[in-house]
């Protein structure tokens, strides 16, 4: 028994050293879905939040009644606790907890479908949305402004307060666009054009990466959204159209070779660019295969009119 | 020609890591050590007679056991190599493209090559016992299994040393496991690795079904089935369905791979999508066939140590015929984020919530088992307890991953990493243990020493929660799966620190149990009674170990928990000298061992696209299949005699 003793000690002292260590690493600053800075990600937080007292209204419960049966039922000698050794059916308990989980996935599922739909909308209905054009490469972010004509690497800026259409395809791997804090990801495919609405509701640098494994390069493929106040981005813009180099067949052509790169700039790029792109990796059997156009269900990548009306955005390309 | 052949072996054999070399000189040495012990002792007709050409199922059971504890330390050490290269940021331990082998291979090890073959061993242990038959429906076919399993297993795992590990996660999406992104063999060491296992689990999973529903003793309902049985039977039905997917799924990407097809990629018409689809129909309902049978063992194990009958035995069938049937309808929350619409999301998360409501029945129903009865905690209710928190946990955070809204932050992130650890380790790998705990007597005669189990339980359970809970903040903080490395900007040193000693905690634990067998099979307490634990099904009413025939007398069965009725009315099992017959047995075959090596000759030559090879393999498979079928011996009865003896060895002859 002394033994046991020990054991125990070594249990509490370890999980005493281990809760220690956790609550310093939790700070809660770097716990970025948590802390989200826009509608999205503020949504999915509301999800998260009912979701684990929803499971906790069971879970805790349930934990205490483990324990107590444990003590009480110990086979000890002198144990004066009841011993039905029979009794192994009783209706209303069975319903009882048959009917508790239901109850409570009923509920969450309908939190859950109204959250589904809800993110399948721009955030805001105010504002005029922008576009960002967003292509996974072999290991890099490229990021493409049709109504603004330029683009970037691994680094991405967007005006505050203003949702964010992003159109996500990969030249290349399979990766997931992800940027916590304005809200969760969405996969990059080729030849598959899909949609994530984001939206920052105040100025500053958020952390992005990307988030299905792409291979050798995949763990440096991070890059940093920064959202400014829609005059400074219109300057930003501005700024890389003077001073940037145009992005050219070649360049792109480099861009693609699998390797690491550096934040780039570019001031244009050519026309029609994230469609031929998407063509030239089979979008156009997406485009056969699809005829159904369903326009609340900007999460589906089927959807193929888009496509047509990209060429239309991308008029203002020089 | 010197240098040709410098040329190739330079592209054959992996080079180029001390862990490599390290590995190698390990694997030479010990296949070294085993020719020259076999030798030594002169066990090599043993081995061959005894082990080797086996149709027994208990043998069968014992060699799937011993396999996935092998495995269960490779994909281990590759867990701590890779807990090692994440202790801290910036460590430059291991090559990025090292570490996407070692995630690789661990994934794939761990769920094909360990919970698979663990499951397969405890079927075989305890079910044609269980149900009082005298060995499963197919003999024949469980020994193909078994080594169609073992030779998949070595294949895969040959790749670490000769022609370089698969890299591209263990569900292998395309492009990336295309040939435009895994040129070498690796991929085709996955696909092949799995396919011939592939073809044992499926095998076994219908030979399960036909021996549970046909070769049940005289007067056994399936409404009086033990509870284990009945998931076995849950689980071998979703094999059933779910393995040929999975066939299929990696023959197409084969067939990309060898042939220059196009159903997975995009150009010509193919989708990666219809891959992503299609690996998860078998991968989500994958992990129910692994985790079913688990919580049979805990239904068996929960009854026997509280004294009482199981609470609610039919909603406990009916929960785990219910989750058999649910987990082919929640495929796509695997992928919530790949832009299926609103309404499919929408279905697959409810669905998948759905899954939580049969398996909290379960809980409850445990938990009142336990309840007014007399709880006494030996090793295998140990892990039993130590599960009930762990999965109640785990299954919570899985209905926060059901959220699909919610799940658009978890995906792909160290939230997911936790979440499936903790329902695999905390479910399949408790309940398993729990499983070879509790039948360890069955199969060897002897219990396993209480003061070192009691040590590997609370590190394995201590390192289990340190390891993971710190990997569901880290997904909180952005962490996504499968980076090999960090800055220290991101705040996720500490975290990871702490989970990488929770990692070598868990790893004491397994040497705890290696050390406890090992120990246990000099000193462990003798089981001479063949009812170590009061139980009250029928394995416990023969022998331990269970003579090769099982039952020297048929059982004749009353109702659920028949041996348990039986120590109720005072009947002691005994074997009637005047009852005993002459008993039809399957007579051994060396043919299941060849035919599965002539598929590993095959599965090589495929591997690295060499016609000849293939060649041989096949011919080989077929000349064993020929010789089967010429051969006229497939059976034998054991006689009154020898029976006899045997029964009066264990003091059973009356």
């Amino acid at each position: 028994m002394k033994k046991r003793g020990l054991l125990n000690g070594i249990k509490v002292a370890l999980l005493a050293a281990a809760t220690a260590l956790l609550l310093s690493g939790c700070d809660s600053s770097s716990m970025i879905v948590l802390d989200p800075k826009g509608p999205v990600g503020h949504t999915e937080l509301k999800l998260i939040i009912l979701s684990v007292v929803l499971c906790a209204i069971v879970v805790i419960p349930v934990l205490g009644i483990l324990v107590y049966i444990i003590l009480r039922y110990r086979d000890k000698p002198g144990n004066k606790a009841p011993y039905q050794p029979d009794w192994d059916d009783s209706k209303t308990l069975e319903v009882i907890w048959w009917g508790i989980p239901i109850v409570i996935i009923a509920i969450l599922g309908v939190f859950t479908v109204k959250g589904i739909h809800t993110l399948t909308k721009p955030p805001v209905q105010n504002a005029k949305p922008i576009t960002i054009q967003v292509t996974s490469l072999d290991w890099k972010w490229l990021f493409e402004y049709p109504e603004q004509g330029i683009a970037t690497v691994n680094h991405v800026e967007i005006p505050a307060g203003v949702p964010v259409q992003f159109e996500l395809m990969a030249d290349g791997p399979m990766n997931s666009f992800w940027v916590p804090q304005l809200g969760g990801q969405e996969y990059t495919m080729p030849g598959m054009a899909m949609r994530l609405w984001l939206q920052a509701d105040e100025p500053g640098t958020y952390f992005g990466s990307g988030a299905n494994f792409t291979g050798k390069g995949f763990a440096h493929m991070r890059f940093d959204v920064v959202a400014k106040p829609q005059a400074d981005f219109n300057k930003w813009v501005e700024k890389v159209k003077k001073t940037s180099p145009a992005m050219t067949t070649d360049t792109y052509a480099n861009l693609k070779k699998k390797g690491l790169s550096d934040v780039k700039y570019f001031s244009s790029y050519p026309k029609d660019h994230f469609k031929k792109v998407l063509n030239k990796n089979g979008g156009q059997y997406m485009k056969m295969n699809d005829k159904k156009k369903d326009d609340s269900q900007f999460h589906e990548m089927k959807d193929m009119e888009d496509m047509s009306d990209m060429s239309e955005m991308d008029m203002d390309h020089n | 020609m010197i240098d040709k052949i410098k040329d190739f072996a330079s592209h054959f054999f992996v080079t180029g890591d001390p862990l490599i070399y390290g590995a190698d000189v390990s694997i030479g040495l010990s296949m070294v050590a085993i020719f020259f012990v076999l030798t030594y002792f002169k066990k090599w007709g043993w081995l061959w007679r005894e082990w080797l050409t086996t149709v027994d199922h208990k043998k069968i059971g014992i060699m799937y056991i011993i396999a996935s504890l092998l495995m269960l330390f490779r994909g281990g050490v590759d867990a701590l190599l890779m807990r090692a290269q994440l202790a801290l940021p910036n460590v430059h331990f291991l090559q990025s493209e090292h570490y996407n082998e070692i995630f690789t291979t661990h994934g794939t090890i761990m769920i094909l090559f360990m919970a698979m073959p663990m499951m397969f061993g405890l079927f075989n242990i305890a079910v044609p016992l269980q149900i009082g038959a005298r060995d499963v429906a197919y003999p024949f076919l469980n020994a193909f299994s078994f080594w169609m399993f073992f030779v998949g297993a070595m294949l895969f795992n040959l790749s670490f040393v000769i022609g370089g590990s698969p890299d591209a996660g263990w569900l292998a999406y395309p492009p990336l496991s295309e040939l435009s992104g895994s040129p070498g063999v690796g991929e085709n060491f996955y696909i092949w690795g799995i396919q011939l296992s592939g073809v044992g689990s499926l095998a076994s999973g219908i030979n399960f079904v036909v021996t549970i529903l046909k070769m049940r003793a005289k007067g056994m309902k399936m409404m009086q089935m033990p509870l284990f049985t009945w998931s076995v039977f849950a689980s071998c039905v979703t094999i059933i369905i779910a393995f040929p997917v999975l066939t299929v799924t990696l023959a197409l990407l084969f067939i990309d791979r060898f042939a220059g097809g196009h159903f997975f990629t995009m150009l010509h018409g193919g989708n990666p999508m219809m891959y992503v689809n299609l690996i998860w129909m078998w991968g989500h309902p994958e992990v129910y066939i692994v985790v079913l049978p688990a919580f049979g063992v805990f239904s068996e194990v929960v009854s026997v140590f509280s004294k009482k009958r199981i609470f609610g035995y039919k909603s406990m069938v009916f929960s785990l015929m219910i989750i058999s049937i649910l987990s082919y309808f929640t495929w796509v929350h695997h992928f919530f984020t790949m832009g299926a619409s609103a309404n499919v999301n929408a279905f697959f998360a409810i669905t998948t919530m759905a899954i939580a409501i049969p398996t909290g029945v379960k809980v409850f129903n445990w938990l009142f088992t336990m309840f007014r009865g007399r709880i006494r905690i030996e090793q295998p209710m140990l892990w039993t307890l130590g599960f009930i928190p762990t999965f109640l946990i785990g299954g919570a955070t899985g209905v926060m991953l059901a959220v699909a809204p919610a799940d658009y932050q978890y995906h792909n992130s160290y939230f997911l990493i936790a979440h499936f650890h903790q329902v695999l380790i905390g479910g399949v790998v408790f309940g398993y243990l729990a499983g070879i705990y509790y039948w360890w007597p069955k199969m060897f005669g002897f219990k396993l020493n209480v003061k070192l189990g009691l040590w590997a339980f609370w590190l394995w359970n201590i390192g289990f929660y340190v390891c993971f809970m710190p990997q569901y903040a880290l997904g909180f903080m952005g962490m996504t799966r499968r980076v090999y490395t960090y800055g220290w900007d991101m705040g996720w040193g500490p975290l990871n620190l702490i989970s990488s000693i929770g990692a070598v905690l868990m790893g004491i634990g397994f040497i705890f149990q290696v050390w406890q067998i090992l120990y246990s099979i000099k000193y462990g307490e003798r089981d001479t009674t063949g009812d170590p634990w009061d139980g009250h099904t029928l394995e416990w009413t023969i022998p331990s170990p269970a003579p090769e025939y099982n039952f020297a007398i048929e059982p004749i069965v009353k109702g659920q928990d028949d041996f348990w009725r039986m120590k109720k009315e005072g009947i002691v099992p005994m074997t009637k000298e005047s009852e005993i017959k002459p008993i039809h047995m399957p007579r051994n075959s060396g043919i299941p061992f060849i035919m599965s090596w002539f598929w590993f000759i095959a599965g090589f030559g495929f591997t690295f696209g060499w016609t000849w090879m293939i060649v041989v393999g096949l011919l080989g498979v077929a000349g064993s299949m020929l010789a089967r079928s010429f051969t006229k011996k497939l059976d034998y009865y054991i006689p009154v005699e020898e029976i006899k003896e045997t029964e009066a060895k264990f003091g059973r002859l009356v």
